[in-house]
């Protein structure tokens, strides 16, 4: 038992490193995105309202994103029934949800970028077209 | 036991392990520069959509079923000469399989998705159960090997529940050449692929290869170790290896008789491009007629018995043998298969350089594994020596 | 959601049970040579339609048809041209008679077939190879149409179907199709029809988006003039392909083979 100073030093190195994610932020915390729904299309409409609930949409849209695509794709179902308001939603990614939210940059990247998620979409699929993107 | 792999190392052992880890590192390296521009960094094309990596998987299916040489003579038939040899044949499978299972990993295009294969299960595809039978055999030779030697460690029986398991291993063995067979022989349109023989190619090849690994491993192990094998256990390998590979080169003259007797062109294009060239296109043909010579010799080296009971000149056959299927097998069989392509034309591959640097790497890789595992089975019996 | 769990949940309990290369295997082996003692050259007995196309290579004269087709569905799918056979992805291309029906030539073909171009893209097979060989499901049958399409998103670029195609109708994206010296123009670009990412596999899809707008496939348009391409239902005794097919002499690729291509070709007569 006298390889006590190797393993503390170990540990300590070992804490060190584990550890480095959250000492090398400390104090650099920013302030919480809030995606922003002022758009043109969005604007005009009458009810401010998504093809679900805000929260629901806020917690589960990848879900929804993925559900939608195998619904598309592979199974050819060209709607979706909302559960919130029960109208019927062309499922399409570039023509439905980018049509509203045609600010990619201030709506889905502020969070993704918050979040440090990095979602593939965009390496196929085209974004709005957006000034200085 | 793992401790065994740190303690007591010698010098050159570190110095191995060093060179490994060197090797492996410029491998990842590659790999990550592949993984960053995508498989563009292979020498693949649409034409040719399988090379090096997966030639490389074919062939260690096979060098993984040299376990089961060993146990069937010694379990079922309670050859006790390979009593002490045996294990080494288990954790070659394992590193074998690991090797495998990293060769379809840098050959995927998309390897982030891998689990998709068991996310979206296929049991139509064979691809799906070469997955399932790889890793099964992983596993139960991991099992099997590190139960059986802590056991004996310990001087105690192995307990009753591995018995099954090392049962079950000998047509799990079996399986994971089949399958993998299957992924070639399969496919319609790919004129060399198309055998009803290509399992039994596969399980001949691999009868050979493996074991000749195996003896090749084994007199290494005796050389810097105080573990002996045993004399004898070698011999008896080295029949093993007689006959398998027999069998490989008689079941390929097969396919070149059937080919050319029935004279049916398209049957006869891909042999006709790895040994001779086609269109002018002869990149393999010095490999092809280097693997189709060192088969021979070797088998004239196996099959005469006052050769193959010389042990420094069977480790030669045992190297001719290893060499020999890994081109006929790697190479041959797979970038053969492409040649010509679906329109009778014919687009050569060859490898670049990260290409062979990554497989280097995964090669590299699986020999840390097995001196790791080596490492350890010697101690255990050196302990028992002392 | 809960459906797909159902659904792995019983598949990955079959393949439990089964241990080996039974249960599950052999159900779907079972299945197949049902499918092939009923019907050799049977229909496809799903509901909805099977989409076919007869390609009368009479029609087609001269190479600027041909390139208006090939330009139309590259174009209107963002198909990368890197410029060079190693990178190289098509949907649609042109082969000679002698690689596009190997085997099927002799010493004396017609001078006129021999010369003639022909237009290749994906078969659309009855029973796709691909399909069969693919572990993730990221190329399927559609069942509404019989369409074999690619699900991008799945795809893990194993590349096995490649190997697997009897019709090389297959290209892979060996590196970022986005990087391609004709996407770098956004005049080039489809916005309304993505891309592909490095590392998977991509082919012609029938043009299913441009179906479900009520359009016609791309390379149907874009030789409309000269009646060469006729595309339609094969289940429909009265659709055009089917009066095609009952009053011309037409020839598939490598049909004994036994994908049934739903792809015909009218070549002379």
């Amino acid at each position: 038992m006298n390889d006590k100073g190797k393993i503390m030093a170990g540990l300590i190195i070992f804490i060190g490193i584990f550890t480095f994610p959250f000492y090398s932020n400390l104090g650099k915390a920013s302030a919480v995105p809030e995606p922003l729904l002022n758009t043109p299309v969005i604007k005009q409409m009458p009810v401010k309202q998504c093809v679900e609930t805000k929260e629901y949409m806020r917690a589960n849209h990848m879900q929804m994103l993925n559900e939608w695509r195998d619904m598309l794709l592979r199974d050819g179902i060209k709607t979706y029934k909302s559960m919130s308001n029960g109208k019927e939603y062309v499922i399409s990614l570039q023509n439905t949800c980018l049509n509203c939210h045609s600010n990619k940059k201030d709506f889905c990247d502020t969070c993704h970028k918050y979040l440090a998620v990095h979602p593939y979409c965009w390496d196929c699929h085209f974004g709005p077209k957006e000034a200085g993107v | 036991m793992l401790d065994k792999a740190i303690i007591g190392g010698s010098r050159k052992y570190w110095t191995w392990i060093a060179f490994l880890l060197t090797l492996a590192g410029i491998g990842t390296i590659n790999y990550i520069r592949q993984f960053q521009y995508g498989l563009g960094l292979t020498g693949l094309s649409r034409d040719v959509t399988w090379g090096f990596y997966i030639a490389q998987f074919t062939f260690l299916v096979g060098v993984a079923a040299s376990a089961v040489m060993l146990v069937i003579p010694y379990y079922l038939h309670n050859f006790k000469k390979y009593g002490k040899i045996v294990i080494l044949g288990e954790f070659l499978a394992v590193s074998a399989v690991t090797m495998c299972i990293l060769f379809i990993f840098v050959d995927l295009g998309q390897p982030m998705r891998v689990m998709n294969v068991v996310l979206h299960p296929t049991p139509g595809s064979v691809m799906f159960w070469d997955m399932v039978v790889l890793s099964g055999y992983l596993t139960l030779n991991i099992v099997i090997g590190w139960t059986t030697l802590g056991a004996e460690r310990k001087g105690v029986p192995a307990p009753k529940w591995v018995k099954p398991l090392i049962y079950l291993s000998i047509p799990w063995a079996v399986s994971i050449h089949t399958v993998t067979a299957f992924l070639y022989a399969g496919v319609p349109g790919r004129h060399l692929w198309l055998t009803a023989i290509m399992a039994a190619r596969f399980l001949a090849s691999a009868f050979a290869a493996g074991p000749a690994l195996l003896i090749i491993l084994s007199m290494i192990v005796r050389k810097v170790s105080k573990f002996d094998p045993g004399k004898d256990a070698i011999q008896a390998l080295g029949k093993t290896v007689a006959y398998a590979m027999s069998a490989n080169v008689f079941f390929f003259l097969l396919e070149v008789f059937t080919a050319f007797y029935s004279g049916i062109p398209s049957h006869q294009h891909s042999l006709v491009y790895l040994f001779s060239g086609l269109d002018g296109h002869a990149k393999l043909v010095p490999w092809m007629w280097s693997a189709a010579i060192l088969a021979f010799f070797s088998l004239f080296m196996l099959i005469y018995p006052g050769l193959r009971e010389k042990e420094n000149l069977l480790s030669i056959a045992c190297v001719t043998v290893f060499i020999s299927t890994w081109i006929d097998k790697g190479m041959g069989l797979v970038v053969g298969g492409f040649i010509p392509n679906m329109f009778e034309r014919v687009t050569e591959y060859s490898t670049t350089l990260p290409e062979v640097l990554i497989t280097i790497g995964i090669w590299a890789i699986g020999f840390l594994v097995l001196t790791i595992l080596y490492k350890v089975a010697i101690a255990v019996r050196e302990e028992e020596i002392a | 959601m809960s459906m797909d769990r159902r659904d792995f949940l019983k598949i990955i309990g079959l393949s439990t049970v089964a241990g080996g290369i039974g249960g599950a295997g052999l159900l779907e082996l079972r299945k197949g040579t049902a499918e092939a003692s009923s019907a050799p050259h049977g229909r496809n007995k799903g509901s909805g339609s099977t989409l076919a196309m007869v390609i009368d290579v009479r029609k087609l004269e001269s190479p600027d048809q041909y390139k208006r087709c090939i330009d139309a569905c590259h174009k209107a799918h963002n198909v990368p041209d890197f410029g060079n056979p190693k990178d190289e992805i098509k949907w649609i291309w042109t082969d000679d008679f002698e690689h596009t029906f190997p085997g099927a030539g002799h010493e004396y073909v017609a001078e006129e077939v021999e010369k003639k171009q022909f237009l290749l893209l994906c078969n659309q097979c009855e029973k796709p190879a691909c399909v069969r060989v693919c572990p993730t499901q990221a190329t399927f049958k559609r069942a509404s149409d019989g369409i074999v399409m690619m699900d991008y998103h799945r795809c893990i670029g194993c590349r096995f179907c490649m190997a697997a195609c009897p019709f090389g109708a297959r290209s892979f994206n060996w590196r970022d199709p986005r990087t391609a010296p004709n996407l770098q123009n956004p005049a080039n670009l489809n916005p309304k029809f993505p891309t592909r990412m490095k590392g998977v596999v991509e082919k012609c899809n029938f043009c299913a988006e441009r179906l479900r707008e009520g359009l016609e496939p791309a390379c149907v348009e874009a030789c409309k003039d000269t009646k060469a391409i006729v595309f339609g239902n094969l289940d429909d005794p009265k659709s055009e392909v089917r009066e095609m097919l009952r009053t011309h002499y037409t020839i598939q690729r490598k049909p004994e083979l036994g994908t049934n291509p739903r792809l015909f070709y009218v070549i002379g007569g």
